[in-house]
């Protein structure tokens, strides 16, 4: 196990030592790869955030519920009692149809017109709020309301969840897409390097195989140099998405204050931040493991 | 230990660089294998490390067929056999010590065990002060010693010497001898290709002959 152990330092020790052979040129490696990286992990820091100051948002969804003309008191009670009673709903308010009719006469410039009506056209209604917030549960919900005895209408006031929910699928696929374009740059990225590294280290490769090297044994090296290279970016990029949040975050404050909000841009969680050096690791191996199958066959002993 | 049927090897070209070459070596002799420049000695020694494969006829490593072995079946080949080259193709980025570990990482070695043999193979090739110096830093006497260091790190039951002794003066020539005679007395197989006069005067080691490619 030594063995194993002491051969993987030296294969770090030697990859980092090749990386920064010439320091500029790879420390302008790793940042292309950092900044490649941060657009959509940036874009996917954003999206969270925006989840966040969502659920901060006043103003839940609401369904209301319209009663037939024929409601009495005893329809009335019996839907209080059933709304109290559903595991879904959290609170329900009962405007009385005169209730409605006095406040719209106070809100709306349609006071004249709705004092010359001769009866009050207003049905008896309830504000329900839902303990749900996703568009789908909440529209099986408003189903399940408007089946109920006594019920003509319900209506989902989830205007702000249908655009909420499509500005985010929207984010999601901005990512998805950045990701892709931006991961197959970074392999590009790497497959590069390494052809050069294979070039340069022409002399080393026709030796070890001279002497009995597998062609796994010649791959560790160029699999490590890629490995270590996409982890570095990786840092590099968790490095230039902090530097843009606190960047933004002094604006933001201003714009926040206007709007008597303490909100702020945080950054990716720990396990974000791990699953992108994971991620960015893995790439880096990967075009560098395309590079070297495509490469070293060509290089024969003489 | 070694044998040749038949072989012949063509170049691209067209030109016949060995020409029905039959001969065998048992385990543990050690051979001089000579003739003129271009005869066909460095293309003998490729072939037994399957570097070159023969047009025609077989050649035997250990009762196995090296001309047909598989790409990765060679590696474990040629870890049995130390080569010396002519050009020594020692690595220049890297210290002396490193060059004579590389034959060890490449089989899977302890490390601590490894450091142990390289400083056994620099001792017994008299480089053992030079272990940090960079190869380009030694003369070219010491850098075919280090060449030697490197084939014999892994104790190899056969050591394939291509002109080891080629530019060098008497003095190195002899100390070199030395090296591959004391090697030949822990029983390993040795061919060495030479045309240095001062090293064949020593009687009593077999040779091998080529001329134009053909025994003679
Ligand atoms: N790769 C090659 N391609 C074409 N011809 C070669 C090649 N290698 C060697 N030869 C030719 O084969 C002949 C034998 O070469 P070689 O085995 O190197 O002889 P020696 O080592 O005895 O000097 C020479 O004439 C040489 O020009
Ligand atoms: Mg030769």
């Amino acid at each position: 196990m030594t063995g194993k152990f002491g051969h993987q330092r030296f294969l770090i020790q030697s990859a980092l030592r090749r990386i920064f052979a010439s320091p500029l040129g790879g420390i302008l490696n790793i940042l292309v790869i950092g900044i490649a990286l941060s657009l959509p992990a940036g874009v996917y820091t954003l999206l969270k955030n925006a989840q966040t100051l969502a659920e901060q948002l006043p103003g839940k969804p609401e369904i209301s519920l319209y009663l037939t003309t024929k409601s009495n008191d005893q329809t009335i009670e019996s839907i209080r009692t059933r709304l109290a009673q559903h595991p879904e709903i959290a609170g329900s308010l009962f405007i009385s149809r005169d209730d409605a009719l006095k406040k719209m006469q106070q809100d709306s410039s349609l006071g004249d017109v709705i004092e010359a009506l001769d009866r009050n056209p207003l049905p008896d209604a309830f504000v329900v709020t839902p303990r749900v917030d996703s568009a789908a549960v909440l529209k099986k919900l408003r189903d399940e309301l408007a089946q109920w005895d006594g019920i003509a209408l319900a209506q989902l006031d989830s205007d702000w969840a249908y655009k909420l929910e499509a500005l985010i699928a929207l984010g999601r696929m901005l990512a998805l897409i950045l990701g892709t374009l931006l991961s197959l740059a970074l392999i590009a990225v790497t497959f590069n390097t390494i052809r050069l590294q294979i070039l340069t280290q022409r002399e080393e490769i026709e030796v070890a195989r001279l002497i009995g090297a597998t062609n796994a044994f010649i791959r560790q090296p160029f699999l490590f140099f890629g490995a270590i290279q996409g982890l570095l970016g990786g840092i590099a990029t968790l490095l230039i998405l902090a530097a843009g949040i606190r960047l933004s975050n002094v604006p933001l404050a201003d714009v926040a204050l206007l709007y008597a909000s303490d909100f702020r841009l945080q950054a990716l969680g720990w396990g974000d931040s791990l699953s992108l050096l994971l991620f960015s690791l893995y790439l880096g191996w990967l075009g560098a493991w395309l590079s070297v199958s495509r490469h070293l066959s060509r290089i024969r002993p003489q | 230990m070694i044998r040749f049927n038949q072989v012949s090897k063509r170049y691209p070209g067209g030109y016949e660089a060995l020409k029905n070459v039959s001969f065998n070596i048992a385990e543990g002799e050690m051979v001089f294998l000579t003739g003129h420049s271009g005869a066909g000695k460095s293309t003998l020694l490729k072939l037994i490390a399957a570097i070159e494969h023969p047009n025609s006829g077989s050649v035997l490593v250990n009762n196995q067929n090296v001309s047909v072995l598989k790409e990765a079946a060679l590696p474990y080949l040629r870890r049995n056999l130390g080569l010396v080259f002519q050009d020594h193709k020692l690595l220049f980025d890297r210290s002396v010590f490193d060059n004579v570990l590389l034959p060890l990482q490449i089989c899977g070695f302890d490390p601590r065990e490894s450091s142990k043999r390289v400083r056994a193979a620099l001792d017994k090739v008299g480089l053992l002060k030079r272990e940090k110096l960079n190869p380009i830093a030694l003369s070219g006497g010491e850098q075919q010693r280090l060449c030697i260091a490197r084939a014999i790190v892994n104790r190899p039951a056969i050591l394939l010497a291509d002109e080891p002794t080629g530019n060098l003066d008497a003095d190195y020539s002899r100390e070199i001898m030395e090296i591959f005679r004391s090697f030949h007395q822990v029983g390993a197989t040795l061919l060495i290709s030479t045309h240095d006069q001062s090293v064949l005067e020593d009687e009593g080691v077999r040779r091998i002959t080529l001329k134009s490619g053909a025994l003679v």
